[in-house]
């Protein structure tokens, strides 16, 4: 099993830098959801032991962030009609080289921490790079939904890093954590599809009404 | 089990009004938040007069820190439900079901952040208060305020992350040494042994993601269009209460940092955030056309003198408690009447108003008092508090920093001035008649106003003490 893990964050690290390289919105989407995926099958790897801990872990990742949140962004992106590509402020080209730099300084950064966890060695520069890279996506593109793509790769860094912790953080913790998440992205949905109606895009750049 | 009822209270009547469908339509159940305002407040009440023990293995309890904020909010929340009443004879929400249910939910998160006593059901708390709020932002439903509730969201959402992944590095720091990880009596009684390089990681993204929902410069960006944007009502909870809240998680931390020994390295970072949001404030304050813009601003400043005071230590502590206090009073205030202004004239900016004090006579006389409470004039409270935040830069041996706090509330009273006796003074436009205030929307911000001019002048006892023992417990003393 100890190959499985280090397989499944190189493909989530793979994951990360497809977004940057993807034009459509709804592919985009369909990478996070898959992203998903692998981040709930990594507690059932990582855990020493099959425990209800870990698996309610991973049923719930799955949930939140393979099925309902895809699923509502999909829907925003019908119902709003939005329309179909990124629209990046930085190119294609530029954004996966600044995903590659990402990934680097997360590698040389984690070998530099004061790590304990040698077992998933890869879990801390993959979590950073996860981070980073979902900053990017949240700074570097126009329209607003594909911030809240950026927003859910960021708080997917995040939750790898969570990972080191899956069995002393208790349970409840987990579920306030996957709910707040959960709400976030469904209230930011509705805003991006009030945005959509108002201004007859989702070009978070025309918001520029609000300034001193 | 008065802990739980405190979180459980508002928890449950948010849930029972977003969930029921009796409650569907543009009718406000205010008898509903009134009941809860009260029963809230009244359990914190006997909290001051009969501690409460911690609950749920620990989680949850009423340290001097959490119950000088809790206390904040619930005063300010019972408030502002009073003034909903009276609001709501001139202006009727679109959802009466999602205005008052977020109205709750807010409270329900900002009790829990109080009272947590451990970091990660305080970051859960904290991100719950972001979200509750965000609906109420989008009250109006047009595009400034769709415009504002975005900013807000995407900041303070960016923010919150980074302090999830700070209280992950907490919990790095705490790896191999006793103790249940992230609860707060178990950190500071293993302080020392914490690991310092870890430790000093979480600090700083706690700081920076609670920092962010402070308002703290230069992630305060959100903060003007936000509290310009919603309803004033809801700018004044979140500048007095919801603020309160963000700051908590920053004194957490602090504690701490300081309980490990590691004053060296963290009192020059909050020094230099409070000081760079001062600046930042009072060079955006002058010119302001709009009060609640300018309010805003004046919340950065006031965000800023708190992590002045804890950075500075010492006497400064206590000074930033007090001050906390007395922002969150004297912002309800403010806040709400600047709403009756803008319920009044349709706006607060300086390009509609002028004469305020003859049509507008009892909310024009407060604004005025307001502004010179806020800006930290004697009698009021906020004149202690900075009066002691000045002496902790003098007794820390940094006149200088006194000097720039000195020039900057210096600026901040001269911009804030020249805004607000320029709507509340001179002649109104021809053809305004005085308008009827309602006593329900100039009760509450009276209350308010006496409350901060009590603690300019008079500290009772018991606060008093609630106070020195949060200071001592953010590593400084009382006066």
């Amino acid at each position: 099993m100890h190959g499985a893990p280090q397989l499944i964050l190189l493909l989530v690290v793979l994951s990360d830098l497809a977004v940057l390289g993807t034009t459509r919105l709804s592919s985009c989407i369909r990478i996070v959801a898959g992203q998903g995926l692998l981040l709930g099958l990594l507690p059932l790897l990582l855990a020493p032991h099959l425990s209800v801990h870990a698996v309610s872990l991973a049923v719930g990742t799955v949930v939140v962030k393979a099925i309902v949140l895809p699923w509502f962004l999909m829907w925003a992106i019908r119902e709003a009609a939005v329309r179909r590509e990124v629209e990046p402020l930085v190119g294609f080209i530029a954004s996966q080289l600044l995903g590659a730099l990402a990934v680097a300084l997360a590698f040389a950064i984690s070998s530099r921490l004061p790590l304990r966890e040698v077992q998933h060695e890869l879990l801390v520069p993959v979590s950073l790079a996860t981070l980073m890279i979902g900053f990017i996506v949240l700074t570097t593109r126009r329209k607003a939904l594909t911030q809240v793509v950026g927003y859910l790769i960021l708080e997917n860094g995040i939750y790898l890093f969570g990972l080191t912790h899956a069995e002393r953080v208790p349970f409840l913790i987990e579920v306030g954590v996957l709910l707040d998440i959960f709400v976030g992205v469904f209230i930011m949905g509705i805003v991006v599809f009030h945005i959509n109606r108002e201004f007859d895009s989702l070009d978070s750049t025309r918001l520029r009404e609000l300034a001193d | 089990m008065r802990l739980l009822a405190l979180c459980g209270i508002p928890l449950v009547t948010a849930l029972a009004v977003l969930g029921l469908p009796v409650f569907r339509g543009r009718r406000v159940p205010v008898a509903l938040l009134g009941a809860a305002a009260v029963a809230h407040l009244a359990l914190v009440t006997s909290l001051w007069a009969i501690p409460a023990p911690p609950t749920l293995g620990g989680w949850l309890a009423a340290d001097p820190l959490g119950l000088t904020v809790l206390t904040v909010t619930s005063v300010l929340f019972l408030v502002t439900v009073t003034y909903v009443v009276g609001y709501l004879r001139h202006d009727r929400p679109r959802s009466g079901q999602v205005f008052a249910g977020c109205l709750l939910a807010f409270l329900a998160a900002a009790s829990v952040v109080a009272l947590a006593h451990h970091l990660a059901i305080l970051w859960v708390g904290m991100e719950a208060t972001t979200l509750s709020v965000a609906p109420l932002v989008f009250l109006r439903r047009d595009r400034r305020s769709l415009e504002a509730t975005w900013k807000y969201l995407v900041i303070s959402s960016v923010g919150i992350a980074l302090a999830l992944l700070g209280t992950f590095f907490l919990a790095s720091a705490q790896v191999d040494i006793a103790g249940r990880p992230l609860v707060l009596p178990d950190l500071l009684a293993h302080a020392r042994e914490l690991h310092p390089a870890w430790l000093r990681a979480a600090f700083l993204f706690l700081l920076v993601g609670f920092g962010t929902k402070m308002g703290l410069a230069p992630m305060h960006t959100w903060k003007p269009d936000t509290y310009g944007e919603a309803p004033s009502l809801v700018s004044g909870l979140m500048a007095g209460a919801l603020t309160g809240c963000a700051f908590l998680g920053v004194a957490r931390v602090t504690e701490v940092v300081m309980a490990a020994g590691l004053e060296q390295f963290a009192q020059p970072v909050l020094i230099g955030f409070g000081l760079l949001s001062l600046a930042v404030a009072a060079a955006f304050i002058i010119g302001q056309g709009d009060v609640k813009r300018l309010l805003a601003y004046s919340s950065v400043e006031h965000m800023g003198l708190l992590v002045l005071g804890l950075g500075l230590g010492g006497v400064g502590a206590y000074g930033s408690m007090l001050h906390l206090v007395n922002n969150g009073l004297a912002k309800g205030w403010v806040f709400l009447v600047t709403g009756n202004v803008v319920l009044a004239t349709g706006s607060a900016t300086a390009a509609g108003n002028r004469g305020l004090i003859r049509t507008l006579p009892v909310s024009a006389a407060l604004l005025v008092l307001g502004l010179f409470a806020v800006t930290g004039s004697p009698p009021f409270g906020l004149f202690m508090s900075e009066f002691t935040l000045l002496r902790a830069a003098i007794d820390a041996g940094h006149p200088w920093i006194a000097a720039i706090m000195l020039l900057a509330l210096a600026v901040i009273f001269v911009g804030m001035a020249a805004l607000v006796l320029g709507i509340a003074l001179g002649a109104p436009p021809p053809g305004a008649v005085p308008v009827r205030e309602s006593p329900w929307l100039v009760a509450g911000p009276m209350v308010l106003a006496a409350a901060v001019l009590m603690l300019g002048v008079y500290i009772p006892g018991p606060l008093h003490e609630v106070l020195t023992r949060a200071a001592v417990a953010l590593g400084g003393r009382g006066p």
